[in-house]
């Protein structure tokens, strides 16, 4: 299969301005303390046409920025998202495509509170020649029907709708731009249990109809099992592990993914089970000063020394699977 | 059966809006007993969290408590005064959040409001405050104790200040803590250190617990018995596990059905039709029937909550056991 999106070497870091103070001390001779965070540290991803990449981690590994990088949002800082090829963002002109389209996690924050649902899916579309101004309710009716919003919601506003419906505007709004890939970072996260299911089955339902390629940013495991097709793991800035679902989740062989996939409360329904978790030890590091080596060792059960010094590659290890670790875990 | 440390008869939460009163909720009883945990599940708006501040009083105009019982070993909650309300807060019923940077003040150390804690309801001196709150840090798993109460609370993490946040709940040994959403806003493998370490001081120290989540994995994972709550009421309640393997209220079984994890990869989830109704707009009769797929037309009459053995369901039509795996 074809790679739609190609990451290659992509790095994010992000150094906030020097405050006034510290411009003062540096003209007056002293030494600053940096403060950049490596939020994607080379990182290299393909995603096939067609297919719904999960992309996991905990808070503040990255994946929100990668995938922010991917739907042409951040400059990466090296390396560069490649879409059939071409980069997605110009160094010159921003972004310059209208193919990668972008869901975000709080429907609330993301959808314009002055402007009625209709305008706010009829804007880019208009903006980008997709269609005629005068046509535009119809095709507005036509993306609203598409994600099961009745016609006259575009009159509305988005106090007017529930959490769940101001995520399935969001959704039209994406999907009113005619994107090969949909970009959807935590896009049921903050939706109750209930909705959540309605709006995962939404999601299956478009790639079903429309065809779309799809990397889905969540850190809630189920989700992303139910609706990937690959997955990879990303642990502060690296992707630790991909491969295609059932065989990552039955048989992770990253130390980190088997931790994570432990920690995953499961519903209990025999009285007599006694609840354990294997918790990871200790927590996330700080991006700004991550460990040498591989990132994980700090936390790893099955650190060596070598995990503290040299960086583990990517390695393919069969059906489809690549893995950094030093010394991966066999199948069990 | 030993004398509950909680119970919650009929408490009615209501807040004055322009719209008319709004029952958030709505006839709830339940009981604690000694060192039990019990899991308080429901979505947003089905008033799991306003029931747990009814306990402590914590509700401010224009909100009230419209009536009902709270006794805590007997003795009544609602209706004392604020000073009375005060002594038992943090002492006897402590209670943590969601959001632990929001209830640790960004400028006093964590030494000084783990002081500020005991003191609140004891006299003691600055050395011996300073070791029970450090003792308190050692016992939720935070290394180095002594030296990190001179630390503010921006220098942890966010996995390190909801620790901080049950640590203070800790302080003066309450017979019960109410846990609202504690490990929602936390990564999963923090998560799972928190839920490992709660029970573990459930158990050493008898403390009861009440732990409000709209996720049933975690409360499934920590609680023994579970109430279930929809749209201000109890809908169904028992043993956690017999609850989540055979459900008898609709809308229990509709929330499992549509888990993920219940589901084959790939194919459609089970969904809930419609949304959690707006409280302003209640249907007549049971809550949930307009969402319902086996509503009737008596489902217009609000069901009682029928109790049997250790089960109890608001539905004219439970779900049988049997023919359901």
């Amino acid at each position: 299969m074809t790679s739609l999106i190609r990451v290659e070497n992509v790095s994010k870091r992000f150094t906030p301005r020097l405050t006034l103070g510290e411009k003062i001390a540096a003209a007056l001779g002293q030494p600053i303390e940096t403060r950049t965070v490596h939020a994607v540290d080379g990182v290299d991803l393909d995603i096939r046409k067609g297919e719904v990449l999960g992309l996991v981690g905990e808070s503040g590994c990255g994946k929100s920025t990668l995938g922010r990088v991917i739907a042409g949002i951040h400059h990466p800082s090296e390396g560069s998202a490649l879409l059939d090829g071409t980069p997605v963002m110009s160094t010159r002109h921003g972004k310059t495509t209208t193919r990668v389209q972008m869901v975000f996690q709080d429907p609330f924050a993301s959808l314009d509170p002055r402007i009625r649902v209709g305008e706010t899916i009829a804007e880019g579309p208009i903006a980008h020649d997709l269609v005629e101004r005068r046509e535009a309710a119809v095709y507005v009716t036509r993306w609203l029907e598409a994600v099961g919003l009745p016609a006259d919601a575009a009159g509305r506003f988005p106090h007017q709708f529930s959490g769940g419906q101001r995520q399935r505007v969001a959704i039209a709004r994406a999907l009113a731009m005619q994107p090969d890939v949909l970009v959807c970072d935590e896009p049921v996260a903050s939706l109750d249990v209930s909705i959540q299911a309605q709006i995962v089955n939404l999601f299956l339902k478009l790639r079903r109809d429309l065809g779309l390629t799809m990397l889905f940013i969540s850190h809630d495991l189920s989700v992303v099992r139910h609706i990937s097709d690959r997955v990879a793991i990303m642990y502060l800035g690296r992707i630790v592990e991909t491969g295609p679902t059932e065989g990552i989740y039955r048989a992770p062989r990253h130390p980190y993914t088997r931790a994570l996939l432990d920690s995953v409360p499961r519903l209990v329904t025999d009285s007599a089970e006694l609840v354990t978790f294997k918790p990871i030890a200790g927590e996330l590091p700080s991006p700004l000063a991550p460990p040498p080596g591989c990132h994980f060792h700090l936390r790893c059960a099955k650190a060596q020394p070598r995990c503290r010094l040299d960086i583990p590659a990517r390695t393919p290890c069969g059906a489809g699977r690549d893995v950094a670790c030093h010394f991966p875990l066999e199948d069990r | 059966m030993t004398a509950p440390l909680l119970q919650v008869e009929n408490l009615a939460t209501h807040f004055m809006t322009r719209s008319g009163p709004l029952k958030a909720v709505d006839g709830v009883s339940f009981s604690v007993q000694p060192g039990e945990i019990v899991g308080l599940v429901g979505e947003s708006g089905s008033g799991k969290s306003v029931t747990g501040f009814s306990i402590l009083g914590l509700i401010d105009p224009p909100g009230r408590i419209a009536g009902g019982s709270v006794k805590l070993a007997g003795e009544e909650l609602v209706g004392l005064p604020p000073s009375a309300l005060r002594a038992i807060r943090g002492r006897r019923i402590s209670m943590v959040f969601q959001d632990p940077s929001a209830t640790l003040n960004p400028v006093l150390t964590i030494g000084h409001q783990m002081r500020l804690a005991i003191e609140a309801h004891e006299t003691v001196g600055e050395k011996a405050a300073r070791d029970r709150a450090a003792e308190a840090l050692l016992r939720v798993g935070i290394p180095d104790a002594a030296r990190r109460l001179d630390a503010h609370p921006h220098q942890f993490s966010g996995g390190m200040r909801q620790r901080v946040a049950i640590a203070i709940a800790l302080l003066n040994r309450p017979a019960l803590i109410i846990c609202d959403e504690p490990t929602t806003a936390l990564d999963v493998s923090i998560q799972a250190q928190i839920l490992t370490e709660m029970k573990a001081l459930a158990r050493d120290l008898g403390t009861a617990m009440i732990w409000i989540s709209h996720d049933l994995a975690t409360v499934s994972s920590i609680a023994s018995r579970l109430l279930v709550m929809y749209a201000g009421r109890i809908i169904e309640e028992g043993p956690v596990a017999d609850v989540l393997r055979a459900p008898h209220h609709p809308y229990t079984a509709g929330l499992l059905a549509s888990l993920p994890a219940n589901a084959e990869p790939g194919q459609d989830l089970v969904q809930i039709p419609g949304s959690t109704p707006s409280l302003f707009a209640l249907p007549p009769g049971c809550a949930f029937s307009p969402r319902c797929p086996h509503a009737r037309p008596q489902c217009g009459t609000m069901p009682d909550l029928v109790r049997e053995g250790a089960r109890g369901v608001r539905c004219h039509f439970p779900l049988e056991i049997r023919g359901r795996a």
